[in-house]
């Protein structure tokens, strides 16, 4: 048993990415939805074993092939990565059994395998970004769980669904690129690839040309892949045209990996003082935060597919969780990391019973109906359940207390306070408002219209309820116990953020 | 288990009963009333230990790092308590004969959703911190959204939302920066008397932090923050009468009231306050105005519910340990007189299908026992003796002659006048006019049982207040000297 403990670095991105080429050998759609299942809970199950390890012991340093760094690759599993690949492999584990009964409709019967295929490889990138202390690796598993990614969004039935994946490629080529043009740059002035051994190295040569450069280029690309407004336009149609249960665990995860990406770039290699005392970094990250809780978040007000409504409301609550990082405070980045986890499963809650509704909405056969407005008239009374539920998490979004948001948005609001930016409060009290509205439009909806006739009472199927709601449950648990969350996220920001630096 | 986590439970558990029960409307009933009165069985038992002097306290968990979801039972706690579970018996058996009475429709929902507000109300008078107050206090709105909107009319929509976007708005822009910045200077949120703000706090600090609590508390409808409470009145007049005149606005005032004895202090708000005086005088003088025009009898009601609250702001804001007094003996007084009016509004909808003013024509030879009723409720609001209204009016104007404030004896005695500008015609009309001729063609009587002797033993309660007021102050009495 020990041994298995010593190793689990190693399961955690292995066991995933085994079950992706045994799915595509099988090519059955129902072996390979075990096969990938069980290696998600299997994923899930590691990183708690690493969140229970990392919590007794510290940081964990795993040799791949025991080669020692910074000649071999490093696993590197610091409070931060724990905590993020706990969200990741644990939204794994609860869409994929829901995705059974989702693709059943969603997807042509001969591609499932390739979905379960897809999602394993996608799951196994983003886990690997994060558990990885390597640069080049980063870049590497960025591409996996990207190139995969496209896919899924592709095998939305939806025409649209190959356009809205084409510029996500586009878009997201152009950041990869400039990641790898960034970690070149890094690796011309330190001669390693090495995280740890980069950070050493880089002081004394922060300021020259190159390791500007590669901030730079590193920013940006990152920025385009977790959708830093205005860098987000791949975002709305990617989530609006891609299968529901895709839609649902991209939101939870992908960009939420490379938010985990910019704070290990800028926290751990580049360093504070370069970012947020010698450079204007603060200030844009501030701006462009602020930007995206106004633009997006009125962007949503206005949007007639629900799917896409909360796709522009995602915008939106990234611009909190880089306005928290903004801070370079413990209670900021708090308020990021806390924030980054509580949105991704308010987020995943929703998106899951939206899925469930287009299929409640749908006629026998018939194609899939998008979730426009006119379609929601009265859907209280016809799915209480998931009406009810993403109302709750709707709540969340706003930052009702006693939600998950609630308690993100506490932490944000304290940084601000503690910086003396009382305008920056204001910005982020009056931005939650702007929640309230996109989310009482759709209760208004659903609630007061009246249902068209010969509407009958069609819940989503339970296997898709029940993931759903663990997670509508999640959301209000971790609103009101949040020892886990906020413990685990303050440790993380302090082992980041140097105190009294 | 203790009486205060039962006093949690029974509405929580009675909320599952009335819901499971919902096929069955006269168990269903049974219910809710059983709840009511083992609530306030509960309730009360917290009274004798209050009275003596102790302070019954539970910490269900901790939400944040050093931040307990908390209660603990102190003096204005215990006395909007008794009230909201109180009042609650006398509105569930009027409530069976108005819902019955109008034939409304998702009776069960209605149900099940006033036990949570209860439970909420209660949550929110036994609060031992601000987090736990504020939780519950958007929980309180949240709750009774489904209440106001009840309808589900395109009317009642826009009232609903007129409702959510200024309680939401206000307690989200304001309270919400406001606990969270108590909490960043003083470390604590516990309520506690003298106050808990740092010593030596910059008094420009101070107002702020004041103006944002008390815009932030929008269920005390301070002006210009008032239109949801007549948005509200869409309900039905149950709700309109319970919460809408008892639990939803003392909890406003109740909040307003304790936020100045716990987390301020008295001492601190020093001369901070005039500007608070001012405004709450505004309203009570402006809203009494509207009331005056309002030709729906709800809507003169609503509107006299903000005025009267601004009373009780007005005797806050007045910071002397009398009119803390005052205040508090105000939130009961106007529950009794209040609720009393809105039954009536609500017996006289139900049997005489009348929502304005000036159809009350004669009204009161055919429901004799309501108008009486209405009758014991405006005179007790006008501050006639020997009315409940009469006693914290009393210690309202004496504070505030005491510290020589000439702008609140203004206001006060200005308002008089008004509120028996806008009573007086009504009950006139009612007795001594003659029914229109159309009337005489439509015969009614009273409203059913249920509600008459519903509003009775409130307008009862209301002359009771008077005469036994002494342990009503002996209760209050420790506000005054903290």
């Amino acid at each position: 048993m020990s041994s298995i403990a010593a190793h689990l670095p190693a399961l955690q991105v292995v066991l995933p990415l085994i079950s992706a080429p045994l799915a595509v050998l099988l090519r059955h759609g129902g072996f390979a939805f075990v096969i990938v299942t069980a290696g998600a809970w299997a994923a899930f199950a590691a990183a708690i074993g690493l969140w229970l390890q990392t919590g007794e012991t510290g940081t964990i340093s795993y040799h791949i092939g025991s080669w020692a760094p910074p000649w071999g690759i490093e696993y590197r599993v610091d409070r931060l990565a724990s905590f993020v690949l706990l969200l990741v492999s644990g939204t794994a584990a609860i869409v994929l059994p829901y995705s059974r009964a989702s693709i059943e409709r969603e997807i042509p019967r001969d591609l499932h395998y390739l979905y379960y295929a897809m999602f394993s490889l996608c799951l196994a990138g983003l886990l690997g970004i994060t558990i990885t202390g390597d640069a080049f690796n980063i870049f590497v598993f960025m591409e996996i769980s990207s190139l995969s990614a496209y896919v899924l969004i592709a095998l939305g039935r939806d025409r649209r669904a190959l356009a809205a994946s084409f510029r996500y490629l586009i878009m997201g080529t152009i950041g990869a690129t400039f990641i790898v043009i960034g970690i070149g740059f890094l690796y011309l002035m330190t001669g390693t690839l090495n995280l740890v051994d980069m950070a050493e190295r880089l002081r004394g040569v922060e300021s020259s040309r190159p390791v500007l450069a590669a901030l730079a280029f590193i920013t940006v690309g990152v920025s385009l892949k977790l959708a830093l407004f205005p860098l987000h336009q791949w975002l709305p149609n990617a989530y609006t045209y891609a299968p529901s249960a895709v839609t649902a665990f991209l939101a939870a995860t992908a960009t939420k990996v490379s938010v985990y990406v910019l704070i290990r770039f800028w926290f751990s290699v580049f360093g504070e003082t370069l970012v947020f005392e010698k450079l204007p970094l603060p200030q844009i990250l501030l701006l462009l935060s602020l930007a995206a809780m106004f633009a997006a978040s009125f962007t949503a007000i206005f949007q007639d597919n629900l799917k896409r409504l909360f796709a522009y409301s995602s915008v939106g609550q990234i611009g909190y969780i880089t306005l928290g990082m903004s801070f370079d405070s413990v209670n900021g980045l708090d308020a990021a990391i806390l924030h980054l986890f509580n949105h991704g499963i308010t987020k995943a809650a929703i998106f899951l019973l939206i899925g469930g509704m287009v299929i409640g909405l749908a006629k026998p056969g018939a194609v899939l109906p998008e979730p426009t407005f006119d379609r929601l008239a009265g859907l209280a009374r016809r799915m209480p359940l998931t009406c009810f539920g993403i109302v709750i998490a709707g709540l969340s979004l706003i930052g009702v207390p006693g939600t998950a948001g609630f308690v993100s948005k506490w932490y944000l609001i304290l940084a601000a306070m503690e910086k003396g930016q009382f305008w920056i409060v204001g910005a982020i009290l009056l931005s939650s408002l702007l929640a309230v509205v996109y989310v009482w439009r759709f209760v208004e909806v659903a609630y007061f219209k009246p249902a068209p006739e010969g509407a009958s009472k069609q819940e989503a199927p339970l296997s898709m309820l029940i993931p759903a709601w663990i997670l509508v449950i999640a959301t209000i648990w971790f609103g009101l116990d949040t020892s886990f969350t906020v413990g685990t996220a303050t440790e993380a920001a302090l082992q980041l953020v140097k105190v009294g630096r | 288990m203790s009486a205060l986590q039962l006093v949690f439970l029974i509405p929580l558990l009675g909320a599952v009963g009335i819901a499971l029960s919902g096929k069955w409307p006269n168990l269903r009933e049974s219910v809710t009333i059983t709840t009511a009165v083992l609530l306030f069985g509960t309730v009360l038992q917290l009274l004798d230990p209050v009275l003596a002097g102790e302070r019954p306290e539970l910490v269900l968990f901790e939400i944040l790092p050093g931040l307990n979801i908390a209660f603990k039972v102190e003096p204005l706690g215990m006395l909007f308590g008794l009230i909201a579970s109180g009042l609650w018996i006398v509105n569930s058996v009027y409530s069976i004969g108005y819902m019955r009475g109008n034939d409304e429709k998702n009776q069960t929902r209605f149900y099940v959703c006033f036990a949570l507000s209860i439970a909420a109300a209660l949550a929110i008078a036994f609060a031992g911190n601000l987090l736990t107050l504020f939780l519950f206090y958007e929980a309180l709105t949240l709750i009774t959204y489904p209440l106001v909107t009840h309808a589900g009319t395109d009317k009642a929509r826009a009232g609903g939302r007129t409702y959510l976007a200024i309680l939401i708005g206000t307690s989200i822009l304001f309270l919400l920066p406001a606990v969270i910045y108590v909490w960043h200077v003083a470390g604590t949120t516990d309520f506690t008397a003298g106050g808990i703000l740092p010593a030596g706090m910059d008094s420009g600090a101070v107002s702020v932090l004041l103006a944002l609590f008390m815009f932030g508390i929008g269920k005390a409808a301070l002006m210009p923050f008032h239109r949801w409470l007549p948005a509200a009145m869409v309900a039905p007049t149950p709700v309109s009468a319970l919460l809408h005149a008892v639990a939803v606005v003392k909890a406003g005032v109740f909040s307003v009231v304790k936020v100045i004895v716990y987390v301020f202090g008295l001492d601190t708000l020093a001369g901070a306050t005039d500007w608070l005086v001012a405004i709450s005088g505004f309203t009570i003088v402006a809203a009494s105005i509207v009331a005056l025009h309002a030709d729906n009898l709800k809507r003169r009601l609503a509107y006299s519910t903000v005025s009267q609250l601004s009373y009780i702001v007005l005797a806050a804001a007045l910071i002397a340990p009398l009119s803390i007094v005052g205040a508090a003996l105000h939130i009961a007084t106007h529950a009794f007189a209040k609720i009393t009016l809105f039954f009536t509004a609500g017996a006289i909808y139900t049997a005489a299908h009348k929502t304005e003013v000036s159809q009350l024509n004669g009204i009161g030879k055919r429901m004799p026992w309501t108008m009486a009723a209405f009758t014991i409720g405006a005179l007790s609001l006008i501050g006639v003796p020997p009315l409940a209204g009469f006693v914290s009016k009393w210690f309202i104007l004496m504070s505030a002659a005491e510290g020589g404030h000439f702008l609140a004896i203004a206001v006060l005695v200005i308002s008089t006048l008004l509120n028996a500008a806008y009573f007086l015609p009504i009950i006139h009309a009612a007795f001594f006019k003659p029914l229109s001729d159309e009337d005489e063609h439509h015969p009614h009587g009273e409203a059913p049982l249920p509600m008459v002797l519903a509003l009775l033993t409130t307008a009862a309660g209301t002359i009771a207040l008077f005469f036994f007021s002494t342990p009503l102050l002996r209760l209050v009495q420790p506000l005054a000297a903290s």
